[in-house]
């Protein structure tokens, strides 16, 4: 009998989540909640450098690496193996299930700021106050800093972080002879001039990206997401959401953005060629740029972010992640020091001159970082202006504890806006109920 | 008679051909066998010689078959939530995908690529089949390999390639707009994605599905042609009275690889995602909607649920479609 290859390959797909539902349902037993937090010293820390071990690490950040290299020159008995598990939503998932099976769980793991709280709600995070994390207040930069900790508790160390900035192409500003937004009326308008005068320019592309709209919400004092343990409320129609919402569906109304979605070819292409004219984005952005669009260089740009009141500094996080270590991971204490090493003093110094943006307050005001000046954005003092956005983020935001699902089901929702007469406002709405439901299911008392 | 040969060979055996080769191959030694109160340990010992023999295969078969379904039988009959942990909730879960707008959404998307995309597809092979079969085409051999060579291409480059072709901004479609100042539809677009993955499908399959009635129609004796020649019947005919007839079987076997492959429907839309987000929804085709239920919510059940209510559709749907096309056979 003839094996119908079509059937075959998408019998093979079927199978995949059949055994991720099967290493799912392994975990279900396995619920043992302790609930003591082990109390670890400096002392203790010190010891288990001391002593050695090996460390499972699951990171995709790049500097980690001569972090590492740094880390065993000093500590000659620890041994770190740094594991690319994916970026993202992919590593969240095989992490997800690691711990759901109870085996194979990494020392260590990187977990980006939106996503830390699904983690630290699911009980599969080491509460860092017994190893003395609370002491460490003043280390980091303040976002960043309350990013790590979900209801009141610290769950991971800030690795870096993500204020937002203006990148642009100066020389298409130039040329037609546009002046770089300072608010967000300027940002429309240079939008509408940039693509009357080439058709084929746009002032930013979007298709709908979760991470940029929640972003965009915060910088404009919007608080969707409230969050008080299992009590949710999910406001997708308060005053941050609708002006963000009315100013962004001009942009797409008029098709000023082009259709192109972040981190494709296309994107980098359209950044090199002039295309895509501007990006508000993280401060991690620069070594992007200087590796994925280096036929532009010299032709970028950083300014602050636009604003939504003429003078204002608000900014927003945009990404960023922390290093977090999970409950089944096997030696804690070696854990805490190398996460330790890496995030503040030495490590952090380590991942910023490889091009890393800090969350130390140390490094952020330190003027060799300050006063550093890229070639590849004409010899601009690129982190004046990104520190600068470091000390303007907006207090008081919060992520979803399933941010990780609702930023998945985005695109069912809110992209309808990108590509049909739905409007932003009505997309955010429709995400909003969806976002509703999900929690309800999973338990949550929402809204 | 040609055509009774290859049905057998495709489908079910027909009934009382089954019954037939029963008694043939029963073997006489059972049937000789001694009065019935012969002892119940000889007769253990025996029906154990044969389990000896189909054991390997029924291990193996339970293991990778059974116990993957049983397994995710069992698990639909849980939740498990980010607080509360598991629970039993029955068959709630199914009542559930019974209202479940996401999933009738995608049901209904692939019906229509059924009813839309099949067709064509096996019309587009039955017309290459004839044309090789005919006799009358220069280089047969070379429209044979050509036509097959895309189902040789794996699904995830084939859709990739087609892929960059549509790209409206920088695709092939982008360059022909820029070239003749044109303004084609966004393939990717609304309107055009389910066609555009339709015309993918098609490109890869054709030539498989031409391949199984191109065999078929290999195996009609020729001198059915040479006896309708001599009565006087033209191609046209031929091919209504006597090919078309003979590879009846192939026809349905064809098809309902296709329902089965269409109701599976994942790989192209998956992959495009990333080229049409906003188009793709995570429950763009049942099988994506199982996949994003279970790796981005962590609803292992309720995917689970998804799961087998959607092989139990695809079951029913191949087998009425089977049952026709036996029904007419039969007429016949």
């Amino acid at each position: 009998m003839t094996i119908n290859r079509r059937a075959f390959l998408r019998g093979t797909a079927a199978l995949g989540t059949a055994a991720a539902a099967a290493a799912a349902l392994a975990a279900c037993g396995s619920d043992d909640d302790s609930g003591d937090n082990p109390t670890v010293s400096a002392n203790d820390v010190d010891a288990a450098l001391a002593a050695g071990g090996t460390l499972t690490v699951w990171a995709w950040e790049t500097t980690l690496k001569q972090v590492v290299t740094a880390f065993q020159a000093k500590y000659p008995k620890v041994t770190v193996n740094l594991v690319n598990a994916g970026t993202g939503d992919k590593q969240y998932t095989a992490l997800q299930n690691a711990i759901s099976a109870g085996s194979g769980v990494p020392d260590l793991a990187q977990i980006e700021y939106y996503a830390l709280p699904q983690f630290a709600l699911g009980k599969s995070l080491v509460d860092l106050s017994g190893f003395g994390a609370n002491s460490l207040d003043g280390t980091f930069t303040p976002g960043p800093w309350a990013s790590v900790k979900s209801g009141g508790v610290t769950y991971g160390l800030p690795m870096d972080s993500g204020p937002m900035a203006l990148f642009y192409n100066k020389e298409v500003f130039d040329k037609h002879g546009i002046a770089v937004p300072a608010t967000w009326d300027e940002y429309v308008a240079a939008a509408k001039k940039l693509h009357a005068a080439d058709p084929k320019a746009y002032i930013t592309s979007d298709t709908g990206d979760a991470g940029f709209t929640t972003s965009m919400i915060w910088q404009a004092g919007g608080k969707p997401f409230q969050v008080d343990g299992t009590n949710v409320k999910i406001n997708l129609a308060d005053d941050g959401s609708t002006k963000f919402a009315n100013l962004w569906q001009q942009l797409v109304t008029d098709k000023l953005v082009a259709p192109i979605s972040g981190w494709s070819d296309a994107w980098y292409k359209g950044l090199g060629d002039g295309t895509i004219a501007t990006l508000v984005i993280g401060a991690w952005m620069p070594a992007n740029l200087e590796s994925g669009v280096a036929a532009a260089k010299g032709k970028w740009r950083v300014a602050p972010m636009p604003q939504w009141t003429a003078g204002g500094a608000a900014t927003a996080e945009n990404g960023g992640s922390s290093l977090a270590i999970p409950k089944l991971g096997k030696n804690n204490a070696l854990a805490y020091g190398f996460m330790k090493y890496a995030t503040t003093g030495e490590g952090a110094q380590i991942r910023v001159d490889n091009g890393a943006f800090p969350a130390t307050t140390e490094q952020v005001n330190a003027d060799a970082f300050k006063n550093k000046e890229f070639p590849y954005f004409g010899g601009q003092k690129v982190n004046e202006v990104l520190a600068q956005a470091a000390s303007g983020v907006v207090t008081g935001w919060s992520y979803l504890p399933f941010q990780v699902y609702a930023n998945s089901i985005f695109n069912d929702t809110v992209g309808k806006a990108y590509v049909s007469n739905t409007t932003l406002a009505d997309g955010l709405k429709a995400w909003q109920d969806a976002s509703v439901k999900y929690g309800k299911e999973q338990g949550f008392t929402v809204n | 008679m040609a055509r009774y040969v290859y049905v057998n060979i495709a489908i079910l055996p027909a009934k009382s051909e089954k019954e037939g080769d029963m008694a043939v191959l029963a073997p006489p030694a059972i049937q000789r066998s001694g009065p019935p109160g012969r002892s119940g340990a000889a007769r253990r010992r025996r029906s154990w010689t044969g389990w000896a023999f189909v054991g390997p295969f029924m291990a193996v078969f339970a293991f990778v078959f059974l116990a993957p379904i049983g397994y995710a039988i069992y698990l639909s009959f849980f939740r498990t939530k980010l607080i509360g942990g598991t629970s039993f909730v029955g068959l709630e879960n199914y009542q559930n995908v019974f209202t479940d707008s996401q999933f009738w959404s995608s049901f209904g998307r692939v019906a229509l690529f059924l009813c839309v995309q099949v067709p064509i597809m096996l019309f587009l092979a039955l017309l290459a089949a004839l044309a090789i079969d005919s006799g009358r085409l220069y280089g047969k051999s070379f429209f044979r390999v050509t036509i097959f060579m895309p189902y040789a291409v794996p699904a995830v480059v084939a859709t990739l390639m087609w892929g960059f072709m549509y790209g409206p901004q920088f695709g092939l479609i982008g360059n022909i707009n820029d070239a003749f100042g044109w303004s084609l539809p966004n393939p990717l677009g609304p309107g055009w994605l389910l066609a555009s993955i339709g015309n993918i499908v098609t490109w890869e399959f054709v030539g498989y599905n031409m391949l199984i009635f191109y065999s078929a129609l290999q195996v009609i004796p020729r001198t059915l042609y040479e006896a309708a020649e001599l009565d006087g019947a033209g191609q046209v005919r031929i091919i209504r009275s006597i090919k078309l007839p003979a590879i009846r079987g192939a026809l349905l076997i064809a098809t309902i690889f296709s329902i089965i492959g269409t109701f599976q429907l994942f790989n192209e839309p998956a992959i495009l995602k990333s080229l049409a987000p906003n188009v793709i929804t995570t429950y763009y085709t049942p099988n994506m909607y199982a996949y994003s239920l279970s790796f981005a919510g962590q609803q292992f059940n309720y995917s689970a649920a998804v799961a087998i209510v959607m092989a139990l559709l695809t079951a029913i749907v191949a087998y009425a479609v089977q049952l026709r096309g036996l029904r007419k056979e039969r007429v016949q």
